[in-house]
């Protein structure tokens, strides 16, 4: 005679919560309401940094100034997803990418489409593809993904050079302005 | 054993709600301004270690986002405990003793108003027998303060005192939450929340951060004449079973109180983290203090208790105080858990 094991006992656990984004991610998500990027900009470092955080992540010294940004950008790496995402009504096989805003320093991950996933390269320019203005919320989703522009691939290693002078230059400028 | 010494230290206004506030902005502004008060930057600092808990906030990862405040460019050694900060800044001590580090920058936070804290704290208890029933931590703490007043160990004037002590002290801290002068009359004549509990027995909830930097003797030398060194510091942990713990005794901070050494010299000031009026008692009792130790000068965890970051605090308010010279030798104490479970002592001194 063997008894059953417990093996399942139901502890529902449910906690609710009045979640603050932050006061740089508040603005961040302002803007994206509106259709516009705005990022920060690192007193210390020079660097552009979107989404903003509210922190440099550098230095560990808060960003204030806010940066407006085009919505144009480069690949700086990607991948091609074969699997479905249980959360995601996205249809695989589709391309997530690190991408970089023009004018900013710090990536961030995005869908690429509008064109053959085979086609997608680092170095590829792409544009924001905007949902329509009526489903526009607070969110990155705002954005439907970012498709090629048609343009020259850039070299990422140069880009990333230019973009780090820039920073430099802006650095110095604050440095004499003082 | 390396002496360190505790050489700044830095706290958030305590508020019921910081607002729009994050994470990472709440942790910048305190671990910015103990860089400040020191001079350091991160190539003087050989480690850092937080003290959080993700459940408070609601945020996966916070404590991941949080180091956005350090500026970690480039990288640093870090580690961070699931506890109260004092829990870290004990590991940041045995990295100093181990000779693998001569700084360290401690800092905890709580962003607790996003949450119903009582509740939130019921996910600390045993998964299978005491959670399932929702326990809240008031609740649990009501059981203790009837415990003790059915067995003559307090009476309610004896919590009332000790709430009217806090809300005076708290007049003199700028950032405290709730202060103000109030006759041992009026707080009785409030209403009971949990019986034996009026509100003003409990914490309030407090949003906020504080951070500390330690350092040894070489390096606090350079910084202050006199500092304020930990000169013993122990944790003890009971039962988890609420039911086979003797809840009239903290008997863990009494071993830890031993363990530092509380007794071993006079004690002029104690900052106690003991968050229900009634425990401040029964903790005061468990490291043989008398009324010749100030209590919880800055008002206490009932003056403002950032869950998290309030016994890394009273590490920062004893340590302060000594650096001024208004006290040689104090007890800085934390508690985590339900009804004191776990406590932490340490005991500062001037030199």
């Amino acid at each position: 005679m063997s008894e059953k094991n417990i093996e399942l006992i139901e502890c529902p656990i449910v906690l609710n919560y009045n979640f603050s984004a932050g006061r740089a991610p508040t603005q961040f998500l302002r803007s994206m309401k509106q259709g516009k990027l705005v990022g920060q900009r690192s007193p210390l470092t020079g660097k552009v940094i979107v989404p903003p955080r509210g922190a440099c992540p550098e230095s560990g010294q808060p960003t204030t100034e806010e940066v407006p940004l085009p919505d144009t950008g480069t690949v700086i790496t990607f991948t091609i997803v074969y699997l479905p995402i249980p959360t995601s009504a996205l249809e695989p096989p589709f391309v997530v990418a690190n991408l970089v805003l023009d004018g900013s320093d710090q990536t961030f991950i995005h869908l690429v489409s509008g064109c053959k996933n085979e086609d997608v390269q680092i170095g590829m320019r792409v544009k924001a593809v905007w949902k329509d203005k009526s489903e526009w919320d607070y969110s990155m989703d705002n954005i439907a993904y970012f498709a090629p522009t048609g343009e020259p691939n850039v070299d990422i290693v140069a880009l990333k050079a230019s973009r780090l002078e820039e920073a430099r230059r802006y650095v110095k400028a604050q440095g004499e302005k003082k | 054993m390396r002496e360190v010494a505790i050489v700044a230290y830095a706290q958030t206004p305590l508020v019921r709600d910081c607002g729009a506030r994050n994470d990472v902005e709440l942790v910048m502004d305190v671990v910015n301004a103990v860089k400040q008060q020191t001079g350091f930057t991160n190539k003087d600092l050989d480690f850092f270690c937080s003290g959080s808990c993700d459940y408070l906030g609601g945020s996966a990862f916070a404590f991941v986002n949080a180091l956005d405040a350090l500026g970690a460019v480039p990288p640093i050694a870090e580690s961070h405990v699931e506890m109260d900060a004092a829990w870290a800044l004990y590991e940041a001590w045995l990295k100093i003793q181990t000779g693998h580090a001569n700084t360290a920058l401690v800092y905890g936070f709580g962003k607790c108003s996003q949450g119903d804290l009582p509740d939130v704290l019921t996910l600390q208890l045993d998964p299978y027998y005491t959670q399932p029933l929702w326990p809240d931590t008031i609740s649990l703490a009501a059981l203790q303060a009837r415990a003790l007043l059915d067995a003559g160990r307090i009476t309610e004037e004896d919590m009332a005192r000790v709430v009217q002590k806090s809300r005076r002290n708290a007049m003199k801290k700028s950032n405290a939450q709730l202060k103000g002068e109030y006759s041992i009359e009026q707080l009785l004549a409030q209403p009971m929340l949990t019986s034996p509990l009026r509100r003003h027995d409990c914490p309030p909830v407090t949003d906020g951060a504080s951070a500390v930097i330690l350092a040894t003797r070489e390096v606090a030398e350079k910084l202050h004449k006199r500092n304020a060194y930990i000169t013993g510091i122990d944790h003890r942990i009971e039962a988890h079973q609420l039911g086979s713990r003797d809840l009239l005794n903290s008997s863990s901070t009494k071993i830890a109180g031993e363990g530092a050494g509380v007794k071993k010299g006079k004690v002029d000031i104690a900052e106690l983290h003991t968050p229900f009026s009634f425990q401040e008692l029964m903790v005061k009792a468990a490291l043989g203090l008398d009324d010749s130790t100030v209590i919880n000068p800055s008002g206490g965890p009932l003056a403002g208790n950032i869950m998290m970051s309030a016994g890394l605090s009273n590490f920062g308010e004893v340590a302060m105080r000594i650096i001024k010279g208004e006290a040689n030798r104090g007890v800085a104490h934390a508690t985590s858990g339900a009804c004191l479970q776990q406590n932490l002592v340490a005991v500062l001194e001037g030199k």
